[in-house]
């Protein structure tokens, strides 16, 4: 190997430089290979040597070596993609409606729901894809490949851009894809109008490097930095994404809060009141145009929970009784939500029009006055076991159900929590004659203890509707960085896409000039300024044409 | 670069590397909040029957099953009197059964507790935060809490009083 580091020119390369980087000739090849124009090495990382591609030995290079290839970044990423489609066959465990308690319910779902292939689905974990720790394993290693693929390309590539290519040997203007040797009453006039040549080169922007007859005129070289930048803002992207993972930086939950409730927001010292919820809907003289629509349809205009937020003054202990300090009131409606230190409350879901409490009123037959004794409220969230009525009245809850139903065991029993279908059994007592009489309110009826002739009679009235809203709590910290990431990544792209780095070299030798161009894209484009440049120094452009035989493409 | 600087450099690179990979990998299966065995039980603070509050520090020495319960679980209900029987046999053995009614109201507890006979203490978490940090979905759901306040069993579903006895002295280890 030490034969190829010392260039004829006398300078020495680093192990692995494809193109000396003094005289940038290709050391890898004999003078008969050079001959040959198709040869010329790739100007890719400008023949410099690459870290991965030179020392291999240790384990940590080996490492190195995998990671800093882009043909196992194009792999890694495109298993990410299959694996990550494969996720979408058939729902995630989080977005199936049904509520899956255990591993074995959740097994049974797929299984039942989607057969053999559901169970194989389960069976191999697809069911919880994208936590699993080998895919969280994939993107990691997309990340590590992000970092370590730049650093591998930058650093030389920045080393070779810094230190502008000039006086080259003639093979290395010889094998770049634009070389046009210059019929000799050319060479003459270009060299007796060098200056006024870089005056103009520099008018379309160039910046010239070099004296005398070797000259580089180069534009764009922000392009180069472009894929860099761009990588360095996927970085920070997956840093921030990486970073939610952390319990203080994000929270996303999901909480129900009936009108009156106030409510622990999980993951917080905070609590939430729902004061109100409304629905408001379009008055019919608010229609832009006729909409036909039948009678009694209506649309929504806006959904809204009025809330207060409150926060915990005591140590939050879970069931303890907390000591409440308001610090926010306001109304969250639809993508508006209401935020304290970074938490966010959204509207997303509401149920309207939930039995809330039943209204009676007191009826005593034997009351010499008036009959009417009083009202009779009684809550169907946290019931009261005795309410005064009245001045001598006691209305007593002995047995209260929710949602009624009389169980296996002949018992009487709740389907579950919430008020569907209460059945309140009472006593109502009148605390002067201590006349006590039994009642039960059953789906929406009366059972009396004296069916005959009762004494006391409750008489209905509208129960109280309450409106409960689905909230979803939120708090995002990393969102900004998140978003300076794509910005960065957006920039680079731009960078990379609208510029491109032109090299154009005049080079001066045994009499002859020779003009030879480098860009990194728009080919087109380059050979344009070519022709340009042959008309300002009244050449023909068909020196330019020329150069359109297939020569490899040494991009 | 000499050739030493340059392994420091990529052991440095890699090495910041690995830790956000384990890190990555880390946050995305630990689920944070969730109780495993081997974890210390969660104090809290509720009502009981009385209207005292109590918490779950109190009983601290003392071998604790914790039950999550509703009127409305037929399962709960079912395993009841197996749990009282429990709670009368190793009473005078420092173990306490708790039965810990979820989210109902006290008048509709009250009454189920009088149907299935019950004597051991029944604590009230109507605003559903222990049940939250206990992380319980089905029910009933039971912990077995050691002398030291470690949990050493989380079961789910209905228990007879055989498996109660073996998940207790599993416990009691």
């Amino acid at each position: 190997m030490s034969d190829d580091r010392k260039c004829e020119c006398g300078h020495t390369n680093p192990i692995g430089t494809v193109l000396c980087e003094s005289c940038g000739k290709p050391l890898l090849m004999t003078d008969a290979e050079l001959e040959e124009a198709d040869n010329f090495p790739s100007m890719r990382y400008e023949g410099m040597a690459r870290r991965s591609k030179t020392y291999s030995r240790k384990l940590v290079d080996k490492v190195w070596n995998f990671f800093s290839s882009v043909k196992i970044a194009v792999i890694i990423i495109i298993i990410t993609l299959v694996m990550a489609s494969v996720g979408t066959i058939l729902p995630q465990k989080m977005y199936v409606q049904v509520p899956l308690l255990d591993e074995q319910m959740t097994r049974d779902y797929y299984s039942g729901t989607y057969g053999l292939f559901g169970d194989i689905y389960y069976l191999l974990g697809f069911h919880e894809m994208y936590n699993s720790w080998w895919f969280v394993t994939l993107m990691a290693m997309i990340g590590i490949s992000l970092v370590i693929c730049s650093l591998d390309r930058i650093i030389p590539l920045y080393k070779a851009l810094r230190k502008p290519r000039i006086n080259q040997h003639l093979a290395f203007y010889r094998g770049q894809r634009l070389f046009i040797p210059l019929p000799v009453e050319g060479a003459k006039e270009l060299d007796a109008t060098m200056d006024q040549t870089k005056g103009w080169l520099k008018k379309r922007g160039y910046k010239i490097f070099g004296e005398g007859t070797s000259i580089l005129a180069e534009k764009g070289r922000i392009s180069r930095w472009g894929p860099y930048i761009n990588h360095v803002g996927l970085i920070v992207f997956l840093l921030g994404v990486l970073l939610r993972g952390v319990p203080a930086f994000h929270i996303e939950e999901f909480i129900w809060v009936r009108e009156g409730q106030t409510v622990s927001i999980p993951g917080t010292k905070l609590f939430v009141k729902n004061l109100e919820y409304k629905t408001e809907y379009y008055a019919e003289d608010e229609y832009v145009e006729e909409l036909g629509m039948k009678e009694g349809m209506v649309i929504p205009k806006n959904f809204q929970t009025d809330v207060i937020i409150y926060k915990n003054e005591n140590e939050n202990l879970p069931g303890a009784e907390p000591n409440l300090t308001q610090v926010k009131e306001g109304p969250i409606t639809v993508n508006h939500p209401i935020t304290y230190q970074g938490i966010s409350l959204f509207q997303l879901d509401r149920r309207e029009q939930i039995l809330g409490a039943l209204n009676f009123t007191l009826i005593d037959m034997d009351s010499p006055d008036s009959k009417e004794i009083g009202e009779v409220k009684i809550d169907l969230f946290d019931p009261s076991s005795e309410i005064k009525v009245g001045e001598n009245y006691v209305v007593r809850i002995l047995d209260y159900f929710p949602d009624y139903q009389m169980g296996t065991d002949n018992r009487p029993q709740t389907k579950g929590v919430l008020p569907n279908n209460p059945m309140v059994a009472m006593e109502i007592v009148d605390t002067k004659t201590n006349v006590l009489e039994r009642v039960a309110y059953v789906a929406g009826g009366f059972v009396q203890q004296n069916e005959n002739t009762p004494r006391f009679q409750l008489a209905t009235h509208m129960p109280d509707l309450i409106d409960s809203s689905g909230l979803i709590v939120r708090k995002d910290t990393m969102l900004p960085l998140i978003l300076f990431g794509a910005i960065v990544s957006m920039i680079g792209l731009v960078m990379g896409f609208y510029w491109n780095h032109r090299r154009i070299w005049i080079h001066m030798e045994a009499g002859r000039i020779y003009v030879a161009g480098h860009t990194n894209k728009n080919w087109f484009g380059l050979k344009q300024e070519a022709k340009f440049l042959m008309k300002h120094l009244n050449l023909s452009n068909d020196l330019v044409a020329v150069q359109d035989k297939d020569k490899k493409k040494n991009t | 670069m000499g050739k030493e600087k340059r392994i420091y450099m990529r052991i440095g690179v890699l090495g910041i590397l690995l830790i956000a990979l384990v890190f990555a990998i880390y946050s995305s299966i630990s689920k944070p909040g969730l109780l495993k065995v081997g974890d210390e039980a969660p104090n809290f603070s509720l009502k009981d029957r009385e209207d005292k509050n109590v918490t779950l520090a109190d009983l601290k020495g003392k071998t604790v099953i914790l039950n999550f319960w509703g009127t409305w679980c037929e399962p709960c209900r079912n395993e009841m009197p197996a749990l009282e029987k429990i709670y009368q046999k190793y009473k005078s053995d420092d173990v306490v059964v708790i039965g810990l009614n979820v989210g109902e109201a006290k008048l509709t507890a009250e009454q189920f507790i009088r149907q299935v006979e019950v004597t051991f203490p029944i604590w009230f978490d109507s605003r559903k935060e222990v049940t939250k940090r206990y992380s319980v979905g089905k029910m009933p759901t039971t912990y077995f809490i050691d002398k030291d306040g470690v949990i050493r069993v989380i079961k789910t579903g209905e228990m007879t009083e055989r498996v109660m006895e073996q998940l207790l002295s599993e416990t009691k280890q």
